[in-house]
């Protein structure tokens, strides 16, 4: 028997029906980074439509899902309403957990968790706890650099971190999260 | 008058100049903004797109905290807040198990009895009617008016103003004695969080919006969200180079423009701490002092009518 395929998926997890799309092309016509992507944002919808386990694979390693920066231009001007954003986010997801991102989505994936692991630590953004992370996990210790001292003068960054009192709650939070992700596929 | 208050993390650091001039604006109308105790980060772009429940549950405890001190309103400044928190909002209403389960993620009780209220929205309800008695010093300048992405999508979700070209902001500037331009980026997106991982892209996007506002003689751009500000303000200098002309129009919150409107002290505004100078120039002194705007202005259509 086949295994589900991935728009049957993202139909149960974000009630997107891929099978909407008439490739009208507003979302691609419309999308800020679509010059970047792999493949645009119909192009996503059309290889969904195939229910193909390679064009499947395609997608899950594509770009194009990290690149996404939910503006929302997409769904606000599709005639058909598809929820393109929140498919998006699920194909994310999906990516992560199946170990398929794409090398050059790193940086982008790398910025996400230096932020989450600095909410789960304090409660709020620590921004220079989340830009000291993500040098560390991306290598690129000049990136800013010059930018930093002005900020600080500017009153714009704070050296010490915001601490909320219900951290713990906070790491029941991301903990409860987790394992539900986990023990969902 | 008191009203719930989430400044959301930007507004305590690289955005501290619009929780002071929103602050300060509101004082000028006898509102006083009471924090969220104990509020924590809405999870913003990271959350959602790497754990959806994670991302449901985080503006979820926030909201649940509002509802127990009693808030009925709250005020959410930063666009990218103001949409987590409201998608949240609507998704936990949509669907009561979902509900349930993000409840007993944060252990605390949730009906999704208070209202989200972006600024702008704040802005209508508490301070317009009494805006154009209070401006001492008209802001005369050519304007664009910059909503971005965040504040008006998803439509369906926010019902908030017209999403290709929005109006709301436009007409408090007007009231605050300013000429808002027509103009063609008013909801093109900035690059929102890809500020650091992808720089490049976040120059190219918030360039065309500097260059399009430059082009059509704006002399200041004004905004309503963290993330658009420190793109088009903190990132001028790679904005400058990708459009590989010198652009110094500097770009300002909405708050601050009805603030200095209204004759507030720019530091207290903090106007100083953008990194993108702020030196509008002079404008002459009207004839006459600026007397206040007729409460109604009577277009032609009505006139007849």
């Amino acid at each position: 028997m086949k295994t589900a395929s991935l728009s049957s998926e993202v139909h149960d997890e974000t009630g997107v029906l891929a099978i909407k799309c008439y490739q009208c092309g507003k979302c691609s016509a419309g999308c800020p980074v679509v010059d970047e992507m792999d493949y645009t944002p119909s192009m996503v919808m059309r290889m969904l439509q195939t229910g193909d386990d390679t064009e499947a694979g395609k997608l899950l390693r594509s770009m194009s899902i990290w690149l996404c920066v939910t503006c929302e231009m997409c769904v606000t001007r599709c005639p058909m309403e598809i929820d393109i954003p929140k498919m998006m986010d699920f194909l994310r997801q999906k990516s992560l957990s199946e170990n398929k991102t794409h090398h050059k989505a790193r940086k982008i994936i790398a910025f996400h968790k230096s932020f989450l692991d600095s909410i789960n630590f304090t409660g709020r953004l620590y921004e220079m706890g989340l830009i000291v992370d993500y040098k560390m996990r991306t290598g690129d210790m000049m990136q800013d650099v010059t930018i930093a001292p002005k900020m600080f003068f500017k009153g714009k960054l704070n050296p010490i971190p915001e601490l909320i009192r219900g951290r713990k709650k906070m790491s029941e939070i991301f903990n409860k999260t987790k394992k539900k992700k986990e023990g969902l596929k | 008058m008191k009203i719930g208050f989430y400044p959301g993390c930007s507004m305590k650091g690289g955005a501290r100049e619009y929780q002071e001039s929103v602050t300060a604006l509101a004082k000028v109308f006898d509102i006083e903004l009471v924090e969220i105790p104990d509020w924590n980060c809405c999870g913003a772009t990271a959350a959602h797109n790497i754990n959806k429940e994670l991302a449901l549950s985080l503006p979820a405890r926030i909201l649940a905290i509002a509802e127990r001190e009693g808030m009925t309103e709250i005020v959410v400044p930063c666009a990218a807040c103001y949409s987590r928190l409201t998608v949240t909002q609507h998704e936990l209403n949509e669907d009561k198990s979902l509900c349930s389960k993000i409840s007993s993620n944060i252990g605390m009780e949730y009906n999704g009895s208070t209202q989200v209220l972006n600024i702008i929205q704040f802005i209508q309800k508490y301070i317009a009617d009494r805006l154009e008695e209070k401006v001492v010093k008209p802001f005369s300048y050519n304007v664009a008016c910059y909503y971005g992405c965040l504040l008006v999508r998803p439509h369906n979700i926010l019902k908030f103003d017209r999403v290709e070209d929005p109006q709301t902001m436009d007409e408090l500037v007007r009231r605050a004695g300013g000429n808002a331009i027509d103009w063609a980026f008013k909801t093109e997106c900035c690059g929102a969080g890809m500020s650091v991982s992808r720089t490049d892209t976040v120059a190219r996007l918030s360039g065309n919006i500097m260059k399009d506002a430059s082009d059509r003689k704006a002399e200041v751009v004004v905004v309503a969200c963290p993330m658009c500000h420190s793109n088009l303000d903190m990132r001028r200098p790679e904005i400058n180079k990708f459009l590989k002309e010198e652009i110094t129009m500097p770009v300002l919150y909405i708050s601050q423009v009805l603030g200095l409107a209204v004759g507030i002290d720019p530091k207290k505004l903090g106007l100083q701490r953008h990194m993108t100078a702020v030196n509008l120039p002079e404008k002459p002194a009207p004839a006459e002092p600026p007397l206040a705007a007729p409460k109604k202005v009577l277009t032609t259509q009505q006139t007849e009518a």
